[in-house]
């Protein structure tokens, strides 16, 4: 295994692991987030907070280096335009949160942890990946 | 309920795991991004997709064997998990991202784009729940 490969398993490791200690593979917990007008829970808010603390302050210091540290380039978007595409995805998207309060991470975490909710959940989101991929073309 | 410290904690994780992954081979951590290109991407470009994906599912699973309370095996109805599922693949393929993508990495960057694709699938998810919820009276 090369290290770069190395780098994404330990990375990956870092995200499941922050998943679940964040109580976020627990889509009642996301729910109570999103349902504002009950009895909310403002754990989101908190997992949201902590993580764009640290890449708003470490992505600026690692972004000032010529490449990533294992070679190649960094893949960032440079795309910064809001069009109607994104906001249309954007907003299929949120109404699949809302319904089920999983999104993609805690889906494929839920469905390894044999979370039964998640092994209906995750074909459906795989197939309308590959489906808005192809009508995409 | 309303665990803010493991949140936080939590969150924290997944901000130094973007930043890793960052730093050390130049990606974004989204994961509907990382998802579709490992599944469908250019043949020399799955690797670190497929390594990031098992890294990530293994430590979860592994972690949520140990965290003080584990999501409960609720079973909500099959048709709309199938729905949901279906609506949050197509729509982060469409809008190139989600929760980690837009979220995590995208404000971390200050992208507008990404600021306005949170607005959006927060404003569509609240909305979805309220509806659910307070106006169809679903308990789930």
């Amino acid at each position: 295994m090369n290290r770069a490969v190395l780098a994404a398993l330990g990375s990956g490791a870092l995200f499941g692991a922050g998943l679940a200690i964040s109580t976020m593979t627990d889509r009642s917990v996301v729910l109570g987030f999103l349902d504002v007008f009950g009895d909310w829970d403002p754990t989101l808010a908190f997992v949201m907070g902590g993580a764009v603390a640290v890449t708003a302050i470490a992505f600026r210091l690692v972004l000032r280096r010529v490449g990533p540290v294992l070679g190649g380039e960094f893949h960032v978007p440079a795309n910064d335009v809001i069009d109607r595409r994104l906001i249309t995805g954007a907003a299929i998207f949120g109404i699949g949160w809302g319904l089920a309060g999983f999104c993609p991470g805690p889906a494929l975490v839920g469905a390894a942890a044999g979370l039964v909710d998640a092994w209906f959940f995750l074909p459906a989101m795989v197939a309308g990946s590959f489906i808005a991929g192809r009508l995409a073309r | 309920m309303n665990d803010w410290p493991s949140g936080f904690l939590g969150g924290v994780l997944i901000g130094c795991s973007a930043v890793l992954l960052l730093w050390s081979i130049g990606r974004i951590a989204g994961i509907s991004g990382i998802a579709s290109g490992a599944l469908e991407g250019a043949r020399g470009d799955r690797a670190w997709r497929v390594a990031f994906l098992v890294g990530m599912m293994l430590a979860g699973a592994l972690a949520l064997q140990y965290v003080p309370a584990p999501p409960r095996a609720q079973t909500g109805p099959a048709a709309l998990l199938i729905v949901a599922g279906f609506l949050v693949g197509f729509g982060t393929r469409i809008g190139n991202g989600c929760t980690s993508g837009h979220g995590v990495c995208g404000l971390g960057r200050f992208s507008r784009r990404s600021l306005a694709a949170v607005i959006t699938f927060m404003a569509a998810a609240m909305a979805t729940t309220f509806a659910m919820r307070h106006v169809a009276g679903f308990a789930g």
